[in-house]
């Protein structure tokens, strides 16, 4: 094969794979639009006043997965009827999380080459308060019940030479002062009665008791634990295996958890579980499927959940106690916060 | 596919194969290498183009909490290393067999870009990655040996300068394209698997049509073509003192070697370098790495390649102490990512370039795999050491102990290389053929 033949294919080749991948792009931007364009039989979305300190009914707050113009707005629903028309915000988050009129949303803003993240605390008319950079994925947000102090986390990935491995961090930032603690790594960590030192120390889905107190995740060595945190000590004890993304319920007294079950398939390894927190022991809600959330509790009885659904993500809801089934709650929704 | 290669290599004419002008006419950096750093740059692109969504693909697409993710990255280096053994010694069977192992490599890669479209589950996509960079371990010895058959020995260092800085150049356009197809499509992420299959399967065509299936530097042909050599021919090679040296010291350099994540974590925690600006720490070591390779590849080819090669340790035990050091700020990590880059210009390919200078041309493949499968292994050993003594003590002195190491590694590696070359003139360039002759195979040394 001569220069001009060798020369020949590759501009055949190039224009078919050209072809090809320029398809692919279209198709998928195309798909995108689709996913803007109201949804016929999805809820009613509408726009209007979204606030953190609702006068009347108890609201749920989410975000809205419905396809239309309000997708991944926070939108509103009255806690009693989930499933009726969802009043949308205008203000966008991949994370929120909201109480005592304090919201924290975990958004994706363009950058000149790719998105960046940054943690942005709302107000009770979810007007920015304030905006901090967040450096990776959002995926976890909270609020203290107090509403002074927020906490998100985001995945960091390695760089590209070292491959793969991915790693959290997790800040705690006081809406009174703008103090931030961007790698809650740094805390002293407490394993089992021992100071305790590693590279890998990875830590998420904090859960706030109150302005000083909080639980999270922390992974080391290939395992997880339940660690109680102090922000004032900057502390970290471990009180219990095998727990993540925890979430306390209002009367302080329990946590529900994702727990990895040890014979469970690789691709969805987690249920849902609930731990006492002054006896230690551990309760099986009656979701029997995958939960890859941090639970919300709604009251002290019952945890709210998302789930893999059409649009993205449903929001399901059990007893915590063990009892009872799973419940869809709503369709099209993830990101769930009382208010009220 | 390739047809033109001229079965009589004493009569290459210039039409026989891009790069492989007459003897002595031969430009210093030849088509071949042009060709292989092509094929290199638009592999690159479309792997790094996979590694920079497969984070939000995984967390935002699937939905899935990708925590121990990296658990599978031990594995794979083994395989990775084991493969990289297994390809060196295939690609010198002789005749075309380097081009043909490196475009297994090339397409095997190119094949895991699809299948990413299939799989939806973290074990499933930890396989295609794991293929994907089997894929990446097959063709990197018969690339690196048909670079050094390609080029004259005395240019070799630059000819390495220029592929590496072409396969960097690759790994920053990437993610630039990844990003350009998001910003297109929405979530497409299927669009930018399929964009990174389509320039995968390009840059395999690149080889097919581009690289000449035989590859001469211009030295007399020393064998036929159909003598292909035993697995034992290729581990022997290690009884060459002058392969054995520079094995054990890209061995020992790399066991003192902390690897860039953990460089990059202890910037972080010890110079203050803000969270959101820590992704774009590696793109400033690529950066200078990008355009310092070819002129450090030209400076090796004239001071030396052993002993650049040592220069760019000590270089990299400067990047180590300035983190140590109680100095701080955006200029101190700005000149630790100068330093880390120079320190991979000065090493990657100026590595290649000297091992191809002790190795007999028919075990290039095999040597390239032996010295950099050492290397990868020693640096992998030195990530688990670290992260037991970031265990055992913290970060810091964990840094502080290697590069102690590091700097006893260096003084016996420089010992070692000195002992090889009793003229104190450490100028490789032809060493391999006089190696040869006075050395014969299984000589008592």
């Amino acid at each position: 094969m001569n220069r001009r033949t060798r020369l020949a294919v590759l501009l055949t080749a190039v224009v078919l794979l050209g072809t090809v991948g320029t398809a692919a792009v279209l198709r998928a931007a195309d798909r995108s639009a689709v996913r803007d364009r109201q949804q016929t039989d999805g809820p009613t979305v509408r726009t209007g006043d979204v606030v953190l300190r609702p006068p009347g009914e108890r609201q749920l707050l989410v975000r809205n997965l419905a396809w239309g113009p309000h997708r991944d707005e926070i939108a509103t629903v009255p806690a009693g009827h989930p499933d009726g028309p969802r009043t949308a915000s205008g203000v966008k988050c991949l994370r929120f999380h909201a109480a005592a009129g304090t919201g924290i949303c975990l958004q994706a803003e363009r950058g000149a080459v790719a998105d960046t993240y940054r943690a942005v605390v709302l107000d009770a008319h979810l007007r920015i308060r304030h905006r901090f950079p967040a450096p990776g994925i959002p995926t976890r947000s909270r609020v203290s019940p107090s509403g002074h102090l927020v906490a998100w986390t985001v995945f960091v990935s390695g760089d590209s030479y070292a491959g793969t491995a991915f790693s959290t961090r997790t800040a705690i930032a006081d809406t009174r002062t703008w103090a931030l603690d961007d790698n809650l790594e740094e805390y002293a960590v407490t394993k089992d009665g021992h100071p305790y030192h590693a590279s890998d120390i990875n830590i998420w889905g904090v859960t706030f008791a109150d302005d000083t107190r909080f639980y999270a995740t922390l992974a080391t060595g290939g395992r997880t634990y339940l660690v109680r945190g102090d922000r004032t000590a900057r502390t970290l004890t471990t009180l219990h295996g095998n727990v993540e993304c925890p979430s306390l319920s209002p009367d302080g007294t329990r946590i529900a958890y994702k727990k990895r079950l040890p014979g469970a398939s690789q691709d969805a390894p987690w249920r849902l579980y609930v731990l006492n927190l002054a006896t230690m022991k551990e309760t099986a809600t009656a979701e029997h499927r995958n939960v890859d959330d941090q639970a919300l509790w709604s009251g002290n009885d019952t945890l709210v959940y998302a789930l893999p659904g059409d649009y993205g993500s449903d929001l399901w809801t059990v007893p915590a106690d063990g009892s009872g089934t799973a419940r869809r709650m709503m369709t099209s929704a993830v990101a769930p916060a009382y208010a009220g | 596919m390739y047809l033109a290669d001229s079965r009589n290599s004493t009569t290459r004419t210039s039409t026989a194969a891009p790069g492989s002008t007459r003897p002595g006419r031969r430009p210093a950096v030849p088509g071949t290498v042009l060709a292989l750093g092509a094929v290199s740059l638009i592999t690159d692109v479309s792997a790094e183009m996979i590694t920079a969504v497969l984070p939000l693909y995984v967390v935002t697409a699937l939905g899935l909490s990708p925590l121990g993710f990296g658990l599978l990255d031990g594995i794979n280096n083994g395989v990775g290393a084991l493969v990289r053994l297994a390809g060196g010694h295939l690609a010198d069977g002789g005749g075309r067999r380097h081009k043909v192992v490196a475009g297994i490599g090339y397409g095997l890669s190119a094949v895991c870009k699809p299948l990413l479209l299939l799989a939806h589950g973290l074990p499933a996509i930890s396989s295609v990655l794991a293929a994907d960079r089997a894929g990446k371990g097959l063709r990197t010895a018969p690339r690196d040996a048909m670079i050094s058959l390609a080029t004259r020995p005395e240019h070799r260092g630059r000819a390495f300068g220029v592929h590496r800085a072409m396969d960097t150049a690759g790994a920053l356009l990437g993610p630039l394209t990844a990003f350009a197809v998001l910003r297109v499509a929405v979530d497409g992420y299927d669009a930018v698997f399929t964009v990174s299959a389509c320039v995968a399967a390009l840059g395999v065509l690149v080889l097919v049509l581009f690289v000449p299936a035989r590859l001469d530097s211009g030295q007399p042909a020393s064998r036929p073509a159909a003598v292909r050599p035993a697995l034992r021919d290729s581990l022997a090679l290690l009884r060459r003192p002058g392969l054995r040296r520079l094995t054990l010291c890209a061995t020992l350099l790399g066991l003192t070697t902390v690897s860039d994540a953990f460089l990059y974590l202890l910037l972080q925690r010890e110079l203050g370098v803000p969270a959101d600006l820590f992704p774009l720490l590696p793109l400033g070591t690529a950066a200078v790495f990008l355009l310092l390779a070819v002129p450090l590849g030209a400076l090796a080819d004239r001071i030396g390649r052993r002993r650049l090669f040592l220069a760019g340790h000590a270089v990299l035990l400067l990047a180590y102490a300035l983190v140590l050091s109680p100095l701080r700020g955006p200029v101190t990590v700005g000149t630790v990512l100068v330093l880390h880059g120079a320190f991979y210009a000065a090493t990657d390919g100026v590595l290649a370039a000297a091992t191809a200078g002790v190795v007999p041309t028919e075990h290039l493949g095999a040597g390239q795999a032996l010295v950099g499968t050492g290397q990868a292994l020693a640096r992998f050993v030195c990530s688990l050491a670290f992260g037991a003594a970031w265990s055992l003590w913290d970060g810091r002195d964990a840094l502080a102990v290697a590069a102690v190491a590091l700097a006893a590694a260096a003084l016996c590696a420089a010992r070692l290389l000195r002992t090889g070359d009793p003229s104190g003139a450490d100028r490789d360039p032809g060493d391999a053929d006089h190696d040869d002759r006075r050395t014969p195979e299984g000589a008592p040394r």
